[in-house]
């Protein structure tokens, strides 16, 4: 399968990039790891006419963790998993990360990558040839969303695991464009739609990933997948809350894998502040979520149970922040423990 | 003499070319001039072909050559009764992913962007989408042969009266069950290099499991002489059953290759390999059993459905295959079965691992243990208390030699602690057992004649080198080092000594091909008999020159020496120019031929096998009672393999087929989408990819503690029975006991997943069967059942009722074998 | 217009003039004749295409030719050095955990930048290091056997070193 011919830049700026993306910023694409939009490239899901190749700026590789954590977009997966203060600030940043695709991608894949992933779809992720079989969907080429076609939207899942993690824990990025530059909490770049998911503009880039420092928050990430590796989640969760003593101060949830963005939880926010994690307290959340969670039969397994699933997923997360011993649950499910080479 | 090579775990004769990145896959020859070829694949499940313009196409720059079906008048395929294929669709496609054209150009991405350059006007019908849907509508027919409508085949065979047997049995058990197809997934996408070759004649370099029947399927397409094709079989990257046809695109890479006089390569895409299939049939079964008291079997009626996809490849073998060996493995007097395979609009299902009997295997298996639960008996012990008996016959006529069955019970019992765990375990653990057997190669071939299947020859020269020859295809099972192991054992030298020359279509003896585990027992057989020779000559000769007594000489350490008084002798380089001097030019061969089937009924040609193995196992699982989410930490097998002849290959297949069988029994399905009908005539490979396909991958996969039971078998070669096969079949139903053990609950299909799991829970809970599984078997229009009267009550092995039975008895046997159904294909 | 690719492939400077739409996996089996590395899906599915970049194992299916440009590349025909096998084919031949042998370079790859990086790892931590590479033949234990006699196999230390290695 070959790769369709594009035109291939590499600047060393951002500054250039982005100039260089203004110019055509329709049919330009950012290319970092490479991971999901070579593979887009090769099924014609994605055929920019011109690449500009992002791995040649140093900036964008940068790991600062001064003040706060600023981690630039082209960080690889790997290094990120493989960072001692990542893993003991960010719990479940780390484990989220440590649970993308399989540690050969993740040498590839990037953090900015991942949170600006393309939403997945089993009508949409397949060869031209395959899509013209089912004369082409809303998302490209097409008119109809097969997943409900009625919908007249596009159902394509939000499959970042790094976004839903990095939401809970207070995540702002930065948008850089030849215009100027702009932040915004990260939640603000998404819109639940499967085709304008990102509310980045075509002749943006993302640079940055904030992270606020960690002080009295715990953080935690379940995935839920067929396999050990390689699988995109099929639903997650991702929970972070600050403590004082057993009690919650604030928490976030946001659910990924379940709509066409990571789904904040505001109820659950709301219900836990204030509060000490009992296990009818963690079923109430688990019911919040449930509630919010929409998926839809365009990923692996069947929507009724994904949906199921958020329950309990939920409330694994709870009783890890709570300080229940998790680990045995955790590698039934992730069916390993989350090991990496340091 | 104890042995030196045979038995003794070693480094696989093509071990350092595999790690060093030599072994020389299809898609690994490169050859000057070549060219390169994409096909055009139907975009519509089934419809007229009414139209190609292949005009804009042929207009690209560097392209050299565009075909249609038009190129293509001669059907082939597999089976001598289901030759329904064309290289290139010429009037219909049949499903999406039919080749419909091709290009060859200079390169690849030049024949990729035009062929997306064919325009082709279809006219669409009906999309038959299901087994359902082939009964529901016999018009339009996908093909105009077959039984009726789109029946492919149906068949249906009484071993005696069963209907009183069952009715006559202190319980009956009826159980529905459904078996999702999945497919082989090697890691090798399937490639084809073809070449003219200086003088003229055509050369196919072709990741094929079976080259002899694809050299056979060019010379028919291709309308040339089978003699002036050479097909050489490169060693595949993994196989399983799905390289076991001849495909379109090495039909079509032959075709260009010799119009354009230079070599042409195609090598498939993930995506086209998912359409190639040949994979696992759905099976829909309903098992009927009548049961004493004590456990035994009274009967069995099997009914089973098979969703067969578009062409006939392997189907009616497949077919026969879900009822052939129920009787191999356990006791059952009576036995009716009738099975029936439908044409559907998708790729066309085949022979994989176990070809056409894990699907019953699991019914049967799931089946025993609620009759163990009912009858309040340990599973294992019902099992043991049933196991056929050695050489014996079977109710439909399968000769059975060795069966260490009840040996790998025992085994795998104490070594998973079977005892402490059955309905022992805290709720949410389990542990579950099951059985199985599996064919030694099957007992006839696919088209019929007296010929050897499997033949050898050996060459030695003065160098003391020796050079082994057969047709027989590496596929990664370790084919070429049975070999040479075996060679080597009998001559008394190193593996390292032998050079082995395997499928090549020129340059070695036919043997029928890597399937059915037909290898390691008849390329075995051949190669102990050309070994044999080869040393009865240098034995003459050394036995003359030093005078020694011949019925005194060893072969061993590269020597050739006197038992009595081992200094006396000579090297083996040295003994081989005896030879050569005494005998001239030194080679020798050796063949192999099944013994004659007892089964002459009509479809008793699939079944028979020079012996069987057998494989017990037990599977540990661990089920959420919340979320139903399941894993398995731990699994024990134990394999009657009769000789183990490289411990080390032999463990790797059994892994390896518990490796597969975790995959088809938890996550591995090939199935499709279709389309809402009012919006559209789409029917879909649901997810062609490797990513949605889901293979299990390192962290999925348990420890697995592999036991083999060894018995030699005086059909195999120093005892070897087959291991490729046989340790899948009891996994999958092995993991369904073991949810039940865990929780309760029954998953009657396959693959057994989190959401079926849930569900049956849920049913559970709301007081409804604990069951998640198929309701019914269809009414389907069984054909007049052939009535074959079993050995013990005087059978002769023939149908009472088959309109061919011989008038008198004298008959030849090229027409007494056509009776028994040999016609009708077999294989894998 | 063809891409003139200047690199190191298994430890020698490599120049080719590229189809500049090619994947690093198609120069190395179509420029270069390196067919060692295989492709399974073509789409980093698998793990059959794995090479080191830099030292790091990637899916050569998905590097673009252009990024390649200066880069050092091992593929599996560079593990051995001076007719030695690495320990780590040593241990796969010996032990099966090469059947067919198509994932086999893919996941030597992997292993090896596993070894170079955690020299005694654990047997989970090879399950998850090699999790990127599907093999449809063993059932992966032979293959875990094999690191694992590889760690201990003479030769290993050096093999450390970067080179490729082999002592």
């Amino acid at each position: 399968m070959r790769l369709p011919s594009y035109r291939y830049r590499a600047p060393k700026t951002v500054e250039d990039a982005a100039s260089w993306l203004a110019e055509s910023p329709g049919d330009t694409m950012l290319l970092a790891g490479g991971t999901d939009l070579i593979p887009n490239m090769k099924r014609r899901q994605q055929v920019p006419a011109t690449v500009i190749g992002l791995r040649g700026i140093a900036a964008l590789s940068r790991l600062d963790t001064r003040e706060g954590t600023d981690i630039g977009a082209g960080v690889t997966l790997t290094t990120l998993v493989r960072d001692e203060r990542i893993r003991s600030k960010y719990q479940g940043l780390w484990q989220s990360a440590a649970q993308i695709a399989t540690p050969l991608l993740r040498n590839m894949g990037t953090i900015g990558g991942n949170i600006c992933l393309d939403t997945r779809c089993t009508y949409y992720d397949q060869s031209f040839e395959w899509r013209q079989a089912i004369n082409f969907c809303m998302k490209k080429d097409g008119e109809t969303c097969w997943v409900a076609t009625s919908s007249d939207r596009c159902l394509a899942v939000s499959s970042t695991d790094a976004a839903p993690a990095l939401m809970a824990l207070g995540a702002t990025v930065r948008l850089v464009s030849a215009l100027g530059t702009r932040d915004l909490a990260l939640g603000g770049l998404y819109a639940n739609d499967g085709m304008s998911y990102l509310t980045r503009r075509p002749d943006e880039i993302l640079t940055t990933v904030h992270l606020p420092e960690p002080a009295g928050w715990r953080s935690t990430y379940w995935k839920l997948r067929r396999r050990g590796s390689f699988d995109f989640p099929v639903a997650s969760v991702a929970a972070a809350a600050r403590f004082d003593g057993d009690r919650i101060i604030e928490a976030r949830i946001v659910l990924g894998a379940v709509a066409s963005c990571p789904l904040d939880v505001p109820a659950a926010g709301t219900r836990l502040a204030g509060q000490v994690l009992t296990d009818d307290l963690i079923a109430a959340v688990a019911d919040d979520a449930y509630a919010l969670a929409k998926p839809m039969d365009n990923t692996d397994f069947e929507l009724v149970w994904r949906k199921k699933t958020v329950r309990s997923l939920v409330a694994s997360a709870l009783r890890e922040l709570r300080g229940d011993d998790m680990r045995e649950a955790r590698v039934r499910l992730a069916r390993h423990p989350l090991l990496v080479v340091s | 003499m104890s042995r030196r090579v045979i038995g003794t775990p070693r480094r696989r004769v093509d071990g350092r070319a595999k790690v060093t990145g030599q072994t020389r896959f299809a898609d690994d020859i490169i050859l000057p001039r070549m060219a390169h070829c994409k096909l055009l694949r139907s975009t519509v499940p089934h419809a007229k072909i009414v139209h190609v313009d292949t005009s804009k196409a042929a207009a690209v720059d560097g392209v050299h050559l565009v075909l249609t079906g038009h190129s293509f008048p001669i059907a082939y395929g597999i089976l001598p009764v289901s030759h329904d294929e064309h290289a290139l669709c010429r009037d219909v496609v049949r499903f999406v992913g039919d080749p419909v054209a091709a290009v060859v150009a200079r390169d690849e991405a030049t024949a990729e962007r035009a062929v997306r350059l064919i325009d082709v006007e279809y006219e669409v019908l009906r999309t038959i989408s299901s087994p359902a849907d082939s009964l529901a509508y016999p018009e339009p027919r996908i093909h105009d042969y077959g039984d009726f409508g789109n029946v492919h085949k149906a068949v249906a065979l009484q071993f005696g009266d069963v209907d009183a047997a069952i009715a006559g049995a202190d319980h009956v058990f009826d159980d529905v069950f459904f078996f999702e197809g999945n497919t082989h997934l090697p890691i090798e996408q399937h490639a084809t290099v073809a070449t003219k070759d200086p003088d003229g004649k055509l050369v196919v370099y072709s990741s094929t499991q079976t080259p002899h029947y694809l050299h056979r399927a060019l010379a028919k397409a291709l309308e040339m002489p089978a003699a002036h094709i050479r097909v050489v079989a490169t060693p595949n990257g993994g196989g399983f059953g799905g390289k076991s046809d001849p495909f379109n695109h090495e039909v079509v890479v032959a075709h260009a290759a010799m119009r354009l006089d230079r070599p042409v390569k195609i090598a498939l895409t993930r995506e086209e390999v998912f359409y190639c299939h040949r994979g696992r049939h759905p099976v829909l079964m309903r098992f009927r059993t009548g049961v004493s008291k004590d456990g035994t079997i009274t009967g069995l009626d099997l009914q089973t459905l098979l969703d067969g996809g578009a062409y006939g490849s392997y189907g009616v073998a497949s077919t026969f295959y879900t009822g052939a060996l129920q009787t191999v493995t356990y006791d059952i007097p009576t036995y009716r079965f009738r099975g029936c395979r439908t044409f559907t609009n998708k790729p066309p299902c085949g022979p994989k691992r176990g070809h056409g009997t894990p699907q019953s295997r699991f019914g049967q298996e799931v089946q025993l243990d609620k009759i163990a639960e009912k009858l309040d008996v340990d599973p294992a012990q019902l099992r043991l208390g049933i196991v056929q008996p050695p050489d014996s016959l079977t109710a439909n006529f399968l000769r059975v030699g060795t069966i260490g069955l009840a040996d790998c019970i025992k085994k795998v019992v104490d070594r998973s602690g079977w005892r402490d765990k059955f309905r022992k375990l805290p709720s949410g653990r389990g542990v579950g057992l099951a059985c199985s057997s599996y064919l030694s190669g099957a007992g006839l071939p696919i088209n019929w004649n007296d010929l050897p299947h499997s033949g050898v020859q050996l060459k030695l020269d003065r160098s003391g080198g020796v050079t082994v020859f057969c047709g027989a295809t590496e596929i990664g099972q370790g084919s070429d080092d049975v070999l040479v192991a075996i060679v080597a054992e009998v001559l008394g030298i190193e593996p390292f000594d032998v050079r082995a020359v395997t499928g090549d279509t020129d340059l070695t003896p036919v043997d029928l091909g890597s399937y059915s585990s037909r290898v390691t027992l008849m390329m075995g057989n051949a190669a102990i008999q050309a070994a044999e020779r080869a040393r009865e000559l240098i034995a003459a000769a050394v036995s003359a020159r030093l005078d020694i007594p011949k019925d005194r000489l060893v072969f061993a350490d590269r020597r050739v020496f006197d038992s009595a008084d081992p200094d006396r002798g000579t090297s083996f380089r040295e003994a081989v120019c005896m030879a050569e001097a005494k005998f001239g030019t030194l080679g020798t061969t050796g063949s192999y031929t099944p013994p004659r089937s007892p089964a002459k009924f009509k479809g008793g040609g699939v079944g028979p096998s020079p012996t069987y193995s057998y494989t017990a196992c037990v599977v540990e699982v661990d089920v959420d009672l919340e979320t139903g989410w399941i894993t398995v930490p731990r699994v024990w097998i134990a394999h009657d393999i009769g000789c183990a002849l490289n411990p080390v290959l032999v463990r790797g297949q059994v892994e390896g087929g518990v490796y597969m069988g975790l995959g088809e029994a938890l996550m591995e399905e090939q199935v499709f989408r279709r389309l809402p009908p009012k919006l559209s005539h789409a029917l879909v490979h649901k997810f062609p990819s490797m990513l949605e396909y889901k293979s299990p991958t390192f962290l999925d996969m348990p420890e697995v503690f592999t036991d083999l039971i060894e018995h030699p078998d005086p059909a195999g070669p120093f005892g070897a029975k087959e291991v490729g096969q046989g340790p899948l079949l009891p996994v999958m139903p092995a993991v369904a006991n073991a949810v039940y053990d865990a929780v309760g609950v029954r998953v009657d299909s396959i693959p057994v997943t989190p959401e079926k799991i849930l569900r049956a829970l849920a049913a559970k809970a709301a007081g409804k069967s604990a069951r998640s599984g198929p309701a019914s078997f269809p009414d389907v229009p069984w054909p007049e059942t052939l009535l074959v009267t079993p050995p013990w009550a005087g059978g002769d092995g023939r149908a009472a009722n088959d309109p061919k039975r011989p008038s008198h008895r004298k008959v030849d046997a090229g027409i007494e074998a056509k009776a028994a159904g040999m016609d009708k294909g077999t294989g894998a | 217009m063809k891409l003139r690719l200047t690199f190191t492939v298994n430890g020698e400077p490599a120049e080719a003039l590229v189809d500049p739409d090619k994947t690093l996996l198609e120069v190395l089996r179509e420029d270069l004749q390196l067919t060692g590395t295989k492709h399974g899906c073509e789409l980093g599915e698998c793990g059959a295409c794995a090479v080191l970049v830099d030292g790091q194992p990637l899916l050569s299916c998905l590097v673009v030719s252009h990024e390649c440009q200066g880069r050092s590349v091992v593929t599996v025909e560079g593990l051995t050095v001076d007719g030695r096998l690495h320990p780590l084919q040593e241990c796969f031949a010996d032990l099966g955990a090469s059947q067919c042998g198509y994932c086999t370079p893919g996941i030597l790859i992997a292993a090896k930048a596993l070894l170079d990086r955690e020299p005694h790892p654990t047997r989970d931590l090879i399950r998850e290091a090699l999790s990127g590479n599907l093999c449809r033949c063993t059932g992966y234990q032979q293959i875990l056997d094999a690191v694992e006699a590889a760690i201990v196999r003479p030769g290993h230390a050096s093999a450390r070193d970067g080179r490729g290695g082999q002592s």
